[in-house]
């Protein structure tokens, strides 16, 4: 695939590496000569210094060829306009870094009229990525849909779970909860789950849900998900504020720990549920007086990451918490890996690699209307989201009156901020964003699915 | 250091040279001759000392900027240590500084040689001559880099330290496809002026050697009258081929591409003018010498046209010339052709950047507050390449002083050593005097002969390559 890369920052060099070894003719364009001699000295991709924003430059890329633009210059205005020029210019997807919230509520809105691809807001990713971290640190993977109110969860089941000897068809009557089994792994053979199927011990099962219904489900199947009830946050930054919406998505009790007045009374109107304590937690006193020995999580989010190391350590120290340590900027991963820390969050290696993800299906789906592809069991059985965008065979017709091909499931259907988990009466509507499941690899589009 | 990479990319540059051996081998079977049991035996050398030293793939791939200027700087040795052996086994060149000189003028396209009478060669040894050059011209690591799977990001260092000029780019993102896409360029136009030989009534094998030394701008001729006795047709062909090779590939690429505007950048124009230019006052100069004012165009062009390019190919024995056009052609001889193709010499747009900065400090005289910035076409050149072209230009008169006080040793006259050093450090081949083109290198003393050969691989590496080799920093830890 042909790819510019405008804006040689962290991100934009270590996306322009890892694009480059996975066999991308990568094209990148800063506006400073000494950064893009670095990277083109560094790795086998072509450099253009110049204004990423304007057609001459884009031209100069080759915008014409290319498949993809990135903007991930510091500037969320310039990115946008990088990408609306792209478009005009050349005839290429486009990844827009847009990072301020202002324009993170607005990111589907800007999605869809600057017909931008994707939208990649580092903090908020940072942010998701934590709060899988904590609610659900034994799943093998998660993977999100439509901006994280789908989720596709993969899990092992223990020995002696009371879902073993269980049918499919009777989970929901029996559990009284609102999942889907997607698939079921059982030795080295795939499975889509379809009624019939009986789980047993030790399978590796993949479930369709809202968040909030999974860890219900978990609770009811009596899988020991790990998740923590009791958080405390430092730091009350904007990873911090999207992370407590998120946890508290889930439930958790949250309490953050703030130093500026100002930003407090701010988060304590964004967040009724939010314990918001005002404080600087480099002095002691206040970790411990806001109940840091009992923490069941700790995550340090401030601006300083030497800061956030120490009162990592520190949280060790004195309780059993979970830690989480925000690390932006400082480069010595290997020294920080020996100082037993759990989880290290490196906010810009989050973005590179939730691009990449993007370019890797892409490239899967080159030509196709997939919107987002997962791979569930590697090489076996993919997760599709669709959008339904006009009128086609599969819309408007109850889901059990469609002639499916075998090994396609209708995971999910999102519906104006809403999850449905479908049965046999539901049907899909033009608008709806659709998740299918399916051991028919590379679908090209929703129609794909009807025999 | 990483010392692994560059044995195991000195391993691969012997494979390949393995395989280079096909060539001559082949024509020796084809006309039958004994030479090629001679090539057999350094194939199978190089291919034996090769695949040894690449058995086991290094750990660390990566090179910086010194590893590259030192793997193509001894990758060029290697090559001509090995390259030379056949001419030494099979007794053809029975001294082996000699064949190591032949060798190494044959890879860096120079074209000057040690031999009197070409004409006695086998016609394998011929074509072994003559694809030398094919090979240098383009750069051996260039071909390798096209070819093997070479997955390191760094290859760009080895691009740079071999491909002429002050600034090297890449005309597509990957450094493989690059090469790849200059070796269809090289191929294509190599080929186009095989047929067009052959259209004029040469033998294959001339026409196939005469094309490999034009691609590469070398210059070995097969006859002892280099191009003298070929037809007014054929000599304007290679005359208008010396020119095409001359000029940046960039610009041919440029102009599949669409983009004529770009293609046709300053530095092809000046260079075009400069032809233009040298060639009329030429014709008129040398009128005399020849029958007619055609005659004399012609011979005046291809003479341009050859030194420029720094062929040195001759159809007129210009040593003889008068003595307006000596000079000018010494003085072009310096001047070479563009950045970014086969040809040696300082390059155009080094020349047209040290005379801009020359301006630029003339006018900052004039208004001492003045900002100007130096440009090519409406590009401005960074100040880090006009620094780099000023440093070159330092480390070339240098090189020329020193192996000119080197090869005065020998007690030949100035004029002789002079274009000899010019001949050999800008690739060009002929020199004047006794070096003229209907003479050779022959007579000169082996200590000699050894500085021409580091002129003519420092010449063709643009110079800081070969110059790294002797600074001991580069060997340190």
């Amino acid at each position: 695939m042909n790819i510019i890369i405008v804006g040689c920052g962290k991100v934009g060099q270590a996306l322009a590496e890892q694009l480059n070894e996975e066999d991308n003719n990568v094209t990148v364009i800063d506006v400073d000569r000494k950064t893009v001699d670095g990277v083109v000295n560094r790795c086998d991709v072509m450099g253009v210094v110049g204004n990423g924003a304007t057609r001459a430059i884009q031209q100069e890329a080759g915008i014409t060829d290319a498949d993809l633009l990135i903007a991930v210059t510091a500037s969320d205005e310039l990115n946008m306009l990088c990408c609306l020029i792209a478009k005009k210019a050349g005839n290429c997807q486009t990844i827009a870094r847009v990072r301020s919230p202002q324009y993170n509520i607005e990111a589907p809105f800007l999605k869809d009229e600057l017909g931008l691809a994707m939208v990649i807001n580092p903090e908020y990713a940072a942010a998701a990525e934590i709060a899988r971290i904590l609610r659900f640190p034994s799943a093998i993977k998660i993977d999100t849909f439509a901006k994280g109110r789908v989720e596709l969860l993969k899990f092992r089941l223990p020995e002696g779970s009371p879902l073993a000897g269980c049918a499919v068809k009777d989970i929901n009557s029996k559990f009284h909860s609102d999942v889907l089994v997607c698939t079921i792994e059982r030795g080295d053979e795939a499975f889509i789950a379809y009624g019939d199927f009986v789980f047993g011990d030790g399978d590796v099962i993949s479930i369709v849900a809202a968040p909030r219904k999974a860890n219900d489900f978990f609770r009811k199947i009596k899988y020991k998900t790990n998740s923590v009830k009791d958080v405390m946050i430092v730091g009350g930054g904007e990873i911090g504020h999207y992370l407590c919406e998120m946890l508290l998505r889930s439930g958790m009790n949250i309490k953050l720990i703030e130093k500026n007045p100002v930003r407090c009374e701010e988060l304590d109107t964004l967040m009724d549920d939010v314990t918001v304590i005002n404080g600087d937690a480099s002095d002691q006193n206040v970790l411990l007086e806001a109940g840091l020995e009992n923490a069941e999580a700790f995550v340090a989010l401030t601006n300083l990451d030497e800061e956030n190391i120490l009162l990592s350590l520190f949280a060790r120290s004195v309780g059993k918490a979970k830690l989480v340590t925000k690390i932006n900027r400082i480069d010595f991963g290997d020294v920080i890996k020996h100082l037993d820390l759990d989880s290290i969050i490196y906010p810009k290696n989050i973005t590179s690699e939730t691009i990449i993800r993007y370019v890797r299906a892409m490239k899967n789906t080159m030509g196709s209307n997939v919107e987002t592809l997962y791979n569930v069991i590697k090489g076996k059985i993919e997760a599709a989201e669709f959008i339904i965008k006009d009128d086609s065979p599969v819309v408007d017709i109850p889901l059990m009156e469609m002639k499916f091909k075998e090994g396609v499931l209708v995971a999910a259907i999102l519906r104006d901020r809403k999850v449905i988990i479908p049965h046999g009466q539901d049907s899909i509507r033009v608008g709806d964003a659709v998740v299918i499941v399916s051991n028919h690899l590379a679908l090209h589009d929703i129609t794909d699915i009807l025999v | 250091m990483n010392y692994r990479m560059i044995a195991y990319i000195l391993g691969w540059i012997l494979v390949f040279e393995s395989l280079f051996m096909a060539v001559p081998a082949v024509t020796a079977i084809f006309y039958g001759e004994s030479a090629f049991w001679y090539f057999l035996i350094t194939a199978v050398i190089c291919l034996a000392a090769g695949f040894l030293i690449i058995r086991k793939k290094p750990d660390g791939k990566q090179l910086y900027s010194r590893e590259g200027n030192v793997i193509v700087a001894l990758s060029w040795i290697l090559l001509s240590i090995f390259g030379a052996l056949p001419f030494y086994m099979s007794g053809v060149i029975p001294s082996f500084t000699d064949a190591l000189f032949e060798t190494v003028s044959g890879f860096t396209t120079t074209g000057a040689s040690i031999l009197s009478d070409v004409e006695a060669l086998p016609k394998s040894m011929l074509m072994w001559r003559s694809f030398t050059h094919w090979v240098g011209g383009m750069g051996v690591l260039v071909f390798i880099m096209a070819f093997l799977p070479l997955s390191g990001a760094n290859n760009m260092h080895i691009m740079k330290a071999e491909s002429p000029g002050p600034s090297v780019s890449k005309l597509v993102p990957r450094v493989k496809s690059t090469a790849l896409l200059l070796y269809k360029i090289y191929f294509v136009l190599t080929a186009a002026e095989f047929i067009m030989l052959l259209f004029g009534g040469m033998t294959v094998f001339d026409a196939l050697n005469t094309s490999f030394a034009t691609a590469g701008t070398g210059g070995f001729g097969i006859y002892n009258n280099s191009m003298g006795g070929f037809s007014p047709y054929l000599q304007i062909v290679v005359t208008v081929f010396m020119l095409l090779f001359s000029v940046n590939f960039n610009s041919y690429f440029l102009l599949i591409s669409g983009k004529l505007r770009d293609a046709l950048n300053t530095e092809v124009l000046v260079f075009f003018l400069i032809v233009a230019a040298v060639t009329g006052i030429i014709t008129f100069n040398v009128s005399g010498l020849f029958s007619t004012m055609g005659e004399a165009a012609r011979h005046s062009a291809f003479t341009v046209a050859s030194l420029i390019s720094t062929t040195g190919f001759s159809t007129a024995d210009f040593n003889v010339f008068p003595e307006l056009s000596r000079t000018l052609l010494v003085m072009i001889m310096f001047i070479g052709a563009c950045a970014g193709s086969t040809g040696g010499g300082i390059k155009v747009s080094r020349i047209i950047i040290l005379f801009k900065s020359m301006a630029k400090e003339l006018l900052v005289m004039v208004h001492p507050r003045q900002v100007k910035k130096i440009k090519m076409g409406s590009h401005p050149i960074d100040h880090e390449t006009v620094r780099s072209v000023n440093v070159f230009m330092v480390a070339y008169l240098m090189t020329f002083v020193i192996s000119l006080v080197l090869l005065s040793f020998d007690d030949h006259d100035l004029i002789t050593n002079f274009t000899a050093v010019t001949a050999a450090l800008n690739n060009i081949g002929p020199g004047l005097e006794l070096v003229g083109p209907t003479a050779n290198f022959g007579f000169f003393s082996t200590s000699a002969k050894l500085v021409l050969i580091f002129d003519m691989l420092a010449g063709r590496l643009e110079l800081f390559p070969m110059l790294l080799l002797f600074t001991p920093a580069t060997w340190k830890k």
